[in-house]
């Protein structure tokens, strides 16, 4: 087993001080049996945990595998991600689940926890069998039929019913699919301008008060993926004072970028739901940090390069997150560490029912931590990204902070800034 | 000189002025005996059509053989990706075939903006999706200034489906740059709420057509695809017809002087009646022998001409 010293380190920005990592577990003193490592200047947070990551295997290994998007993640600080059901086969068995499940104990380099597709094929039409899902050896809590809204209200509601049989919890992506038949981009002025087919803001917003509402009558847990703008913020702002059990999440890049952006016509900007406006970027960050927006979650979505170099109507909707997320998190929140670890790891390892992540780094805690370099900069460069895909918004671009070393289980994943495999 | 025309807001007033001028010695030129100027004599346009458009691919093409380019016609139907070559495998196929110029035609909004990415020659947008049409407003802005000797000033309404017309957008654009006034007409579900905000803050809007015409200067008659009322846009052809149809009664209402124009294909009965479309007021066919000077215009300065 292996054992670690790591010698001045900021725990959550606190001052300097050693951290002991034993056979898994944060101990109490160095015995000096361990390998050091120099934590000046670096600043110690729980691993991060991702709710909202696309792995792409089984189906696109050419876009990501479980093992390139885990290797992916553990550069970027995460100790376990969410894995979404969108896949060829979709995950809508346990046969599959327990394949990704199994998929990533082999790549060993964060814990990739399955989501369950709710309906079968992803198609909206009848329930997939959650509770095989759930009693697999993935042992699924999120259920998500991600990449399409669970449209139909009646099946919606007794999606919520049935899973609070094994505490489970439905991740809607939430687009009323016929305000956005043919949509390529933000409805506003923008796509007016360029002549692309608008989504509009509405879309989001009407299936968010839906489904709080439905959530409310049958008393279950709601997660909203990917809020995108100042109105869903509002209907959940109210949904979350009247006591209703939502928690929602948004992306680092709908807290960054909008959606001029398209002008340039480059598909690496189109993602689903699209970027949007200035002041929906500020009603995020305000909500992020207020705490009605629960956690960042990157929605890493690896894409071929043909499928993104095309014209934009022909291109996927997606781009990567997971090497990036810390850094515009940084850039958007500030050292602000408590919130940092609450936004990205302990609130998302809490809603996904991760228990050994998002933990503190107490003595006897499970060593999941990722080590910051928060005064590095660095140059996105699309080819040194770990992940299989290219399709990062941000090449070329400097990002603040910098990851040195992500730990699992006390095991390094991350060193110097590279994979330990 | 620009190197591209993917948008009508790529052109100044100067840069648009001087190619509405050069448009008019060009036209000069169609009333000798030979036709042909042998400035771009060398030089390769590639019109890469991807939608069917005979009449802009047509109009293209007399306008390059009449500078004398080497005209290469690349008409690739089938414009998704799933069939066929990539829009940028084609991009690199003109490329090593030395393309001066290629004139793309395109369902897809902004699929110039890619193909200049991925060619080093002159990029012209001959029509993208539901964004741009910028020879088109060119030709129209050269009809209505010989029509009626000006363009600053000018009170022009744009009338049906704004929403889906890359006609529109390129016109708004381009008109305002050049000083006229535009005034946007059709039934709030084809004319988007922040049209102005997006395309240019002095356009306006208006529902009511017979209320705008006695003022106008110019009406510009949309084409309006039957298949909108499928997706609810409007009830029916015939209360289309009757609430922004162009016929003889709402012709009267426009001043003596003013213009009608329509960029083609028309719904005959649907936009515009037939009795209007073959008025004396119609600069429809003009319109078509104008797109020709237009576009050897736009070839011509933008491959290097000398006005």
């Amino acid at each position: 087993m292996t054992r670690f010293l790591i010698r001045n380190v900021s725990v959550l920005g606190g001052a300097p001080s050693d951290l002991v990592l034993h056979d898994g577990f944060v101990a109490a003193a160095a015995d000096g049996s361990e390998d050091v490592i120099d934590g000046s200047g670096l600043v110690v947070l729980p691993g991060l945990v991702d709710l909202h990551t696309h792995l792409r295997e089984p189906g696109r290994e050419d876009a990501e595998t479980v093992e390139t998007g885990s290797r992916a993640a553990a550069l970027g600080g995460y100790t376990a991600v969410c894995a979404m059901a969108n896949t060829s086969p979709v995950a809508d068995t346990a046969g599959v689940v327990e394949q990704v499940w199994r998929l990533g104990r082999e790549a060993g380099l964060v814990d990739v926890q399955p989501i369950g597709a709710v309906t079968v094929g992803l198609a909206g039409r009848q329930l997939a069998e959650l509770g095989a899902m759930a009693t697999s050896a993935a042992t699924v809590r999120i259920f998500s039929d991600d990449g399409f809204c669970v449209g139909d209200p009646r099946l919606m509601r007794r999606a919520l019913e049935y899973v609070k049989a094994f505490d489970g919890i439905i991740a809607q992506h939430a687009e009323e699919p016929r305000l956005t038949e043919g949509a390529q981009m933000h409805e506003g002025e923008v796509s007016t301008r360029l002549g692309l087919t608008g989504w509009p803001a509405v879309a989001e917003e009407a299936i968010i008060a839906r489904d709080v509402l439905l959530a409310e009558h049958v008393g279950s847990r709601l997660h909203v993926c990917h809020v995108s703008t100042a109105g869903s913020v509002e209907v959940l702002r109210q949904a979350k004072a009247r006591g209703v059990r939502v928690t929602a999440e948004v992306t680092p890049h709908h807290l960054l970028l909008t959606d001029e952006l398209a002008a340039s016509y480059d598909p690496v900007y189109k993602v689903n739901p699209p970027l949007r406006t200035a002041s929906d970027v500020a009603a995020l960050r305000e909500a992020l940090v207020e705490g009605v927006i629960d956690v960042v979650a990157t929605d890493h979505a690896p894409h071929a390069v043909e499928d993104k170099e095309c014209e934009w109507a022909y291109a996927r909707p997606g781009m990567l997150g997971l090497e990036t997320a810390f850094s515009i998190v940084l850039s958007v929140l500030g050292e602000r560490w408590e919130l940092i670890a609450d936004r990205m790891s302990r609130t998302p390892a809490r809603i996904a029912g991760l228990t050994g992540h998002g933990t503190d780094l107490a003595v006897g805690s499970p060593a999941n931590l990722t080590l910051v370099d928060p005064s590095a900069r660095r140059v996105v460069d699309p080819g040194e990204l770990a992940s299989r895909s290219r399709n990062t918004p941000y090449s070329g671009t400097t990002l603040p902070g910098r990851i040195v070393a992500t730990f699992l289980r006390g095991e390094p994943t991350v060193l110097d800034g590279k994979a330990v495999k | 000189m620009i190197k591209h025309l993917r948008s009508a807001g790529d052109l100044d007033a100067a840069t648009a002025t001087l190619i509405l001028d050069t448009a008019g010695e060009m036209a000069a030129l169609a009333g000798r005996e030979v036709k042909k100027l042998p400035t771009l004599r060398g030089r390769t346009v590639v019109n890469l059509f991807y939608e069917d458009s005979t009449r802009t691919r047509i109009s293209f093409e007399a306008a390059a053989k009449r500078l004398s380019a080497d005209v290469i016609n690349f008409s690739a139907k089938g414009s998704s990706v799933s069939k066929g070559e990539s829009l940028k495998d084609t991009a690199l196929t003109l490329q090593a075939m030395g393309a001066d110029a290629v004139v793309i035609r395109h369902s897809a909004s902004g699929a110039p903006h890619r193909l200049s990415s991925w060619v080093d020659g002159s990029v012209i947008n001959a029509g993208d999706g539901t964004h741009e049409h910028p020879t088109q407003a060119l030709l129209d802005a050269y009809t209505m200034r010989s029509r009626l000797g000006r363009l600053a000033g000018l009170k022009v309404a744009i009338v049906g489906d704004v929403l889906h017309s890359r006609v529109a957008r390129s016109n708004i654009l381009l008109l305002t740059t050049l000083g006229a006034h535009v005034t946007l007409v059709g039934p709030p579900t084809l004319i988007p709420n922040d049209v102005a905000a997006a395309l240019s803050p002095a356009t306006k809007v208006s529902y009511d057509l017979d209320s705008v015409l006695p003022d106008m200067d110019v009406v510009m008659m949309l084409r309006v695809q039957t298949e909108r009322m499928q997706d609810s846009y409007f009830p029916s052809a015939r209360e289309y017809s009757r609430r922004y149809g162009l016929d003889l009664a709402r012709m009267r209402r426009l001043p003596e002087h003013a213009i009608v124009m329509h960029p083609g294909p028309m719904n005959r009965g649907m936009e515009i009646t037939p009795e209007v479309a073959d008025s004396s007021r119609s600069t429809i066919v003009e319109q078509v022998a104008n797109g020709v000077s237009a576009r050897m215009a736009v070839l011509y300065l933008l491959l290097g001409g000398k006005a």
